[in-house]
C-alpha cells in the first residue's frame, strides 16, 4: 500500500471541535457504479436526459413513502445542535459534514421545488435549483455520512440524518450515479448469497478447515454445520467471519458456545450472510429482497430459532427490520408472517442476537470459563452505531450496552471503558460503516476514525488496554485498517465471542 | 368603520385562516404519510406510555438539546417558556371573563417576556459568533429571530413603557371573535406589534415553525422500540407483499 497522501489527524486527550475549513473533503469522491452492477439493480448507470425530472419525481414519491423524510424536511431550525456531533465533521472539519449541513444538500432542493417560500424568493430561505453540480455535492457527502445517527440522539427534534442520506443515495441510484463498491455487493449478495461473493463449497470447505483447527487446538471435535435440516438453530452471520481475521476468531467462538451448550445449530449457504447493504442505500424493495434469503433459508431448514452474528448494520435489520420485511418475529397475523411463527419457537425471541444467546446461557450457568485465559488482555469495547442507536438487546433499553460488557466481565478479568461520552448512545462510529469500507474512502474513513481514537489512545496510554473489543463486522474490518495509521497495532481488534472463545471451558 | 379598523379586521381573519388551515394540512400530511419501519432511536421506551414520557420530556424539557448543547438549550428553553407564558397572559385578550389561571400567571407572563428576549437575544448572537452556527444561517433565520424580537420588544414596549388602551384592545379581538366589530386602537406600537404577529400567523405553516408540531411525528422519537414483538407495516409496503405473493 502506498502511504497516505493525506496528513492524518494528530492523537489528542479531547476531540477538539475545529474551525470550519470549507470543501475540505469536496474532492473526496468514491468510484462510481459500472453499468454491471446498475442495470442489475434496475438503475440506470449514467445521468438520463431527463435526469432533473427522474430525480424530482423520486424525491416526491420518498416524501410521500416516508414520514420520516418529510417531517425533517421541515422541522429544523437551523440552531446548530448537531453542528459539533459528527465524526467526519470532527475528523476534516469539511462544514458539509456537519449533520445539519449534510442535510441541507437536500433541503434547499426540496424547498426550491416542494415548499412555497421556496420556489416564491429562494434566495430568502436559502433554496436552491437542482444541478448537476447539486448531484455532485450529494454524491461525495452522502458518501460520507456513515448513518451512525449520532446527530439524531442530539437533534431536539430527533432528525436522524441517516434517513436523509438514505433517500439522497436512492434518488442519486435513480438517475444513474451509484457508488461501486455497495453497487457491487448488492448484487453478489442477491447473484451469489453473501457480501464477498463466495459460493456455497468455498464455504463448505471453509468450514471443514475450521473444524480441523479448532480440534488441533482443543482437542475437541467442536462442528460448524452447514444447511443441516431440522436443526433447532440458524445463525446468520456476516461472511466476512468465515473468511477475514480477526472475525473468523468470533466465529469460532459462537461454534464453542453452540457446542458447549449442546444446542442443535446450523449455518446456511443459501443465506450465508447477515449483513444488507440493502439499508445504506434507502431501496425498501432491495433492503427485502436481500432479507428473504434468511427467511427461505429458516422455511427451508424447518429451523425453531433464528440467531445474528457480530454485525452491526445486521443487526439493525434483523432486530429492528426482519419482521416487517420477511415477517420474522412476532405480532403479525397475516398468512405470510403466521407461516413462520408456526414454526418458530415462541419461548425466544425472534430474532436474537448471538450476544443475548450467551449472556442467557451464561446467566443459566450453562457455560464455564478460565477467565485467566483472557489475562494477557485489557480490554475495552467500542458500542457500534447501529447497534448503540438502532436496536435493542435483552427486554430493557440500554441492554446493547449491558450484555455485551457482561459477557466481557464474564469471561476475561480486565475491562476498562471509555469515556462515557464516547460510548453508549453517545458512541462514535467507526467511520467506515454505511457503504464506506472502501479503500477509494480510506481518507474519510481514516480522518473520521479520530474521535473514536482519541478515546480510545487515551485507555491505552491510562489504562494499558491492548484489545479493542468490537460486535460488528464493518468495525473490525475499519478498525484493522485505521488502527496502524494512528500508530496502534492493528491486532489489537478483536470480537467480544473471541473473547468468549478464548476463556470457555469445552468437554 | 375606519380604514384602520378594516385593515386589521381583514388581517387577522385571514392571518388565523392561513395559521389554522395551514397547520392542520401539515398536520394531515404529516399523519398520512407512513413510517414502513421501526426507527426510533435508541435506547427507546419499549410501550406507549414511555413514548409519551420521553415525548413529553422532549418538549417540555428539551432533553435532546440539553444532552447536545447547553448554550442553545438555555436560551431556547428561556425563549420557549417565556413565549408560552407570555402567551397564556394574552389569553386574557379574548375571553371574558378571565380564567383563574390566566388571571394568576399575569405577572408572570409579564417578566417571562424578558426571558423571551433574552433567548432570542442569544440564539441570534450565536449565528454571528460561532462559525459553525454562522455557515448554516440563512437570511430567513435571521429574519425569523428579527421578527420575533420585534413582537417581544414592542409588547414589553407596551406593557412596561407606553402603555395602550388595552380595554380598547380587548374590544377589538372580542369583537372580531363575535363578528361584533369595534375599532382598533390607533397606537402605532399596537399597530406594529398585531401587524408582526399576523405576519408570524402566516408564515408559520411554511417555515421552519413547523417543528412544533413536527416533533410530535418525528418517528425517531415517537415510535415505540417493539419491532419484535410488533409487525409495523405501511400500506404500501403490504401492497408490495401482496404483489409479490
Amino acid at each position: 500500500m502506498a502511504g497516505p497522501e493525506f496528513e492524518v489527524p494528530a492523537l489528542s486527550e479531547y476531540t477538539e471541535v475545529p474551525k470550519i475549513k470549507e470543501g475540505a473533503t469536496a474532492h473526496l469522491k468514491s468510484f462510481l457504479a459500472a453499468e454491471t452492477s446498475q442495470s442489475y439493480l434496475g438503475y440506470p448507470h449514467q445521468l438520463p436526459a431527463d435526469w432533473k425530472e427522474r430525480a424530482l419525481d423520486r424525491m416526491g414519491q420518498v416524501l410521500e413513502k416516508y414520514r420520516s423524510v418529510r417531517v425533517f424536511m421541515d422541522a429544523c431550525v437551523h440552531c446548530g445542535a448537531c453542528t459539533d456531533k459528527c465524526h467526519y465533521f470532527l475528523g476534516t472539519a469539511d462544514p458539509n459534514n456537519m449533520p445539519v449541513a449534510r442535510q441541507e444538500l437536500m433541503r434547499k432542493v426540496y424547498r426550491r421545488y416542494f415548499t412555497l417560500p421556496g420556489k416564491i424568493a429562494p434566495w430568502l430561505v436559502g433554496a436552491e435549483d437542482l444541478t448537476e453540480d447539486t448531484l455532485n455535492k450529494w454524491y461525495n457527502y452522502y458518501h460520507q455520512c456513515s448513518e451512525c445517527r449520532r446527530c439524531s440522539v442530539y437533534c431536539p427534534y430527533g432528525i436522524d440524518t441517516a434517513e436523509i442520506t438514505m433517500a439522497g443515495r436512492e434518488i442519486l441510484n435513480y438517475v444513474g450515479v451509484g457508488q461501486k463498491y455497495s453497487s457491487e455487493i448488492l448484487v453478489k449478495v442477491q447473484k451469489i448469497g453473501n457480501n464477498l461473493g463466495l459460493p456455497g463449497p468455498a464455504l463448505e470447505d471453509t468450514l471443514l478447515g475450521l473444524e480441523e483447527d479448532i480440534e488441533a487446538d482443543t482437542g475437541v471435535p467442536v462442528k460448524m454445520p452447514l444447511d443441516v435440516e431440522g436443526a433447532e438453530i440458524l445463525l446468520v452471520t456476516p461472511s466476512a467471519d468465515f473468511f477475514s481475521e480477526p472475525h473468523v476468531e468470533s466465529l469460532i467462538g459462537y461454534a464453542k458456545v453452540f457446542h458447549a451448550a449442546g444446542a442443535s445449530w446450523t449455518l446456511s449457504s443459501k443465506a450465508s450472510e447477515a449483513g444488507n447493504f440493502g439499508l445504506f442505500n434507502g431501496n425498501y424493495e432491495t433492503m427485502r429482497n436481500i432479507a428473504m434469503r434468511i427467511r427461505d433459508a429458516a422455511l427451508e431448514l424447518g429451523v425453531k430459532r433464528i440467531i445474528v452474528g457480530e454485525c452491526g448494520h445486521a443487526w439493525r435489520v434483523a432486530y429492528a427490520f426482519w419482521n416487517t420485511l420477511t415477517g420474522i418475529g412476532y405480532g403479525g397475523d397475516d398468512p405470510f408472517s403466521v407461516e413462520l411463527q408456526n414454526q418458530l419457537d415462541p419461548r425466544y425471541p425472534q430474532p436474537m442476537h448471538i450476544c443475548e444467546y450467551t449472556w442467557d446461557l451464561i446467566e443459566k450457568g450453562v457455560l464455564k470459563f478460565d477467565k485467566s485465559l483472557n489475562d494477557d488482555r485489557v480490554i475495552t469495547f467500542h458500542d457500534s452505531c447501529n447497534v448503540a442507536r438502532a436496536s435493542r438487546m435483552g427486554t430493557e433499553p440500554g441492554g446493547q450496552f449491558t450484555i455485551p460488557r457482561n459477557i466481557i466481565r464474564a469471561v476475561a478479568n480486565n475491562f476498562q471503558d471509555m469515556a462515557a461520552e464516547t460510548i453508549g448512545e453517545s458512541t462514535f462510529c467507526c467511520g467506515g460503516g454505511g457503504g464506506l469500507l472502501t479503500d477509494d474512502l480510506i481518507e474519510v474513513r481514516v480522518k473520521g476514525a479520530l474521535p473514536r481514537m482519541n478515546a480510545y489512545n487515551n485507555v491505552v496510554q491510562g489504562q494499558g488496554v491492548n484489545f479493542l473489543a468490537l460486535i460488528c463486522a464493518i468495525c473490525k474490518a475499519q478498525f484493522t485498517k485505521v488502527l496502524p495509521y494512528y500508530g496502534f497495532d492493528r491486532n489489537m481488534v478483536g470480537g467480544v465471542h473471541q473473547l468468549v472463545g478464548t476463556a470457555i471451558k469445552l468437554d | 368603520m375606519t380604514s384602520l379598523t378594516i385593515f386589521y379586521t381583514v388581517l387577522f381573519y385571514f392571518a388565523t385562516l392561513v395559521l389554522l388551515g395551514g397547520v392542520a394540512y401539515r398536520i394531515y400530511e404529516y399523519g398520512r404519510t407512513p413510517a414502513p419501519l421501526n426507527i426510533p432511536t435508541t435506547p427507546a421506551p419499549t410501550g406507549k406510555g414511555g413514548v409519551a414520557v420521553r415525548m413529553a420530556r422532549e418538549v417540555v424539557l428539551f432533553e435532546s438539546l440539553f444532552k447536545s448543547n447547553k448554550w442553545i438549550w438555555l436560551f431556547g428553553w428561556l425563549f420557549h417558556v417565556g413565549l408560552a407564558l407570555v402567551l397564556l397572559r394574552h389569553v386574557r385578550y379574548f375571553q371574558e371573563p378571565v380564567w383563574f389561571l390566566v388571571e394568576f400567571i399575569q405577572p408572570f407572563g409579564k417578566y417571562a417576556s424578558f426571558a423571551m428576549v433574552v433567548g432570542l437575544a442569544g440564539l441570534w448572537a450565536r449565528r454571528f459568533l460561532v462559525d459553525r452556527v454562522r455557515y448554516i444561517s440563512t437570511p430567513s433565520d435571521h429574519l425569523m429571530l428579527a421578527l420575533l424580537i420585534a413582537i417581544g420588544l414592542s409588547g414589553m414596549l407596551m406593557t412596561f413603557v407606553a402603555h395602550t388602551d388595552i380595554v380598547a384592545v380587548k374590544a377589538f379581538m372580542l369583537g372580531l371573535m363575535t363578528f361584533d366589530f369595534r375599532p382598533m386602537p390607533a397606537d402605532p406600537v399596537l399597530m406594529a406589534h398585531l401587524f408582526l404577529v399576523a405576519v408570524l400567523m402566516i408564515i408559520f405553516p411554511v417555515s421552519k415553525l413547523l417543528h412544533a408540531p413536527g416533533i410530535f411525528f418525528s418517528p425517531t422519537r415517537n415510535q415505540a422500540d417493539d419491532p419484535r414483538e410488533t409487525r409495523h407495516i405501511a400500506p404500501w409496503a403490504a401492497a408490495l407483499e401482496r404483489d409479490k405473493a
